[in-house]
């Protein structure tokens, strides 16, 4: 009697050990297997049908190539960091020879002017579209809050912002240009007409994402959450800072994500037309050289843009996380 | 505080001397504009309130008694008529008549102590200490038994909590009327009898001048001095007023068995369930039901 009951104790106890295992190991076939299987399958695909394009410019590039093209653009970059501080040691060097020969030397300072790395333009695409898109929210979401809280506003405003919205980058960017070069006319100028040009067109085509989703966000608060104000009769700055802006938060990150990925989109368009020392422009001169490695390079350049599009949807999500009392709205 | 209420007993003596009422709801008239015309939600509604006084509106739903309770807050205006506080005309809400809404109305992204807070430094931002305000703030919600939970978050409490931080909200503005729009409405049996005593307990304590809305025959009797019945719409305005003579403090177990409270109850039952039975016909559509009803008015 005892022994079986022994049995069945301890074979619950298995079966419970067996039901959490099964809850691991699906938790993980789902979070790591399936994802990596995905992957895998794209790869193999994307190498075998590689295989079969030709173009005038070679094979097209598989993914070894393009790895190999990543390694390489890499090592390229470290160079040209050494030659760049080669170059400004070299510029002390010579400075201090000439301050210790004439006191009264006034040192001349030159920069390097090697040509940018991949890496570099990483950073300058990062830069330009950062500003971009600073420029557009410092407009839209207040703009955004003013229509929301005034039908009127918003039924005059609402017919240009649709009209708007579905432009193309690139048929701004040659307005873009000209408006530039004829107004920003500096003998020392602050920042490049390229990077000008660039941002103003990520600026003019992620303002309107923003711009909608605020008002939206701030028209459709809870008409009870109005009354309290209006029953303790908030003054117009309270209630918007109190009152609308908490409430619209999560609207409004859900429109700076929006923008966010649409600047970015609209960036490298931007900067292959500008010539903004970007991705952008990087895919462009790589086009025009057409060298055997180009497609491979520009196909690095592809799934650098692609990763670098992911992280910042991801980094907008944690701040979208960190600043919203509405964790429900926050949805990858 | 009872300096105050003081300064306020002595100031309604004067108005009750001068045979003015402390709320007057005066001939009022509610004309909604809809695309084929006015729609008359209220006819003539006039009643007087003393201070002090807890009036329960009572009918059924549809019936325009959120609509009287809103044009008293100031948030909607009157086609017709008008409402005098202490003799003086409302036209646009204030913290002077708090409202105390269904569905609590609290803002999620603050704690129960902040949304508190947020109405205490809007009505007394010159009368008081940053101290002081902490003390007001802290009786309050002690008040309506959530200083255990202040620092909590509404999506963090139960329903009947967030009501009673939504009640504490509006006390805190310490009005010369509290307007309760179904305060209990969304809470269960239990949850409501709970709060139902609290409220008493708190109204013992305040003497408060409240209108609350309800639908709830039992919760009408339990806590007003009046109920006022109120008509089917549209064209809805008062059908009966019933005082309530029972002795306070109130028990709800005590009164069970008691006659008035039985004879009150059933007279609030026979209004609203003979004289201003609701036909709803699930066949025929909302206007006839209308037309219906009113007829059952007419007849009456």
């Amino acid at each position: 009697m005892s022994s079986t009951a022994v049995n069945i104790n301890n074979s619950t106890s298995t079966e419970k050990i067996m039901e959490t295992l099964k809850g691991i190991v699906n938790k993980f076939t789902n979070a790591m297997i399936l994802p990596v299987i995905g992957i895998t399958v794209f790869l193999f695909f994307w190498s075998i049908s590689a295989q079969n394009i030709h173009t005038s410019l070679g094979k097209f590039p598989g993914p070894n190539a393009v790895i190999e093209q990543l390694s390489s653009l890499y090592d390229e970059h470290v160079t040209e960091r050494a030659k760049a501080d080669a170059f400004y040691q070299r510029l002390e060097k010579r400075n201090a020879a000439k301050l210790e020969k004439n006191p009264n030397y006034v040192a001349k300072v030159r920069t390097y002017t090697g040509k940018e790395t991949f890496i570099d333009q990483i950073f300058t695409s990062l830069f330009t579209v950062t500003s971009g898109f600073l420029v557009a929210a410092i407009i839209a979401i207040p703009l955004g809050i003013w229509m929301g809280l005034s039908q009127k506003l918003n039924s005059a405003l609402n017919p240009i912002v649709q009209i708007f919205k579905p432009v193309s980058p690139l048929a701004w960017l040659p307005l873009v240009t000209m408006v530039v070069s004829a107004l920003y006319v500096s003998d020392d100028p602050m920042v490049s007409k390229s990077f000008l040009t660039s941002m103003i067109t990520v600026s003019l085509c992620s303002l309107w994402p923003m711009v909608i989703n605020t008002s939206i966000g701030v028209s459709s608060i809870d008409s009870d959450l109005i009354n309290v104000s209006k029953v303790l009769r908030l003054p117009a700055l309270t209630h918007i800072q109190k009152i609308v802006l908490p409430a619209s938060i999560p609207m409004i990150f859900t429109g700076m994500r929006l923008s966010f990925g649409v600047a970015w989109m609209v960036l490298i368009a931007a900067e292959m037309l500008a010539q903004n020392p970007g991705l952008g422009k990087f895919v462009w001169d790589e086009f025009q050289n057409g060298s055997s490695d180009s497609l491979a390079r520009i196909m690095a350049a592809v799934v650098v843009i692609g990763f670098i599009g992911f992280l910042l949807d991801r980094i907008m999500l944690q701040l979208q996380r960190r600043v919203s009392w509405d964790k429900s709205s926050v949805n990858v | 505080m009872n300096l105050t209420t003081e300064k306020n007993n002595s100031a309604s003596n004067t108005l009750n001397n001068n045979q003015k009422a402390f709320l007057d709801i005066s001939h009022i008239d509610m004309v909604f504009p809809t695309p084929t015309g006015g729609f008359t939600a209220l006819k003539e509604v006039d009643l007087q309130i003393n201070k002090g006084e807890f009036i329960s509106l009572i009918g059924h739903s549809g019936c325009g008694k959120s609509t009287v309770l809103n044009i008293v807050a100031g948030l909607y205006q009157a086609t017709k008529g008008g409402i005098l506080l202490k003799n003086k005309e409302v036209n646009e809400p204030g913290p002077e008549r708090a409202v105390v809404f269904q569905n609590h109305s609290l803002l999620p992204w603050l704690t129960a102590y902040q949304n508190v807070e947020l109405a205490v430094k809007q009505v007394f931002k010159k009368g008081m200490s940053k101290g002081e305000m902490k003390e007001w703030i802290e009786y309050n919600l002690k008040l309506v038994h959530m200083d255990h939970a202040m620092h909590k978050r509404p999506n963090e409490i139960s329903g009947g909590m967030k009501q009673r931080v939504g009640i504490a909200r509006a006390l805190a503005m310490q009005p010369e009327v509290l307007l309760m729009d179904e305060p209990f409405g969304a809470l269960d049996a239990l949850t409501r009898a709970h709060m139902q005593d609290s409220l008493m307990e708190i109204q013992n304590e305040l003497n408060n001048t409240v209108i609350m809305i309800t639908h709830d025959v039992d919760e009408a009797v339990l806590l007003s001095d009046r109920i006022v019945m109120m008509t089917n719409g549209p064209e809805a305005t008062i059908g009966e007023i019933l005082d309530v003579k029972l002795e306070r403090p109130r028990s709800r177990l005590s009164l069970a068995k008691d006659l008035e409270y039985n004879r009150l109850r059933s007279e609030v039952l026979t209004f609203l369930y003979e004289k201003q039975r609701k036909v709803e016909n699930i066949n025929s559509n909302a206007p006839t039901s209308k037309a219906a009803s009113k007829q059952v008015v007419n007849e009456t």
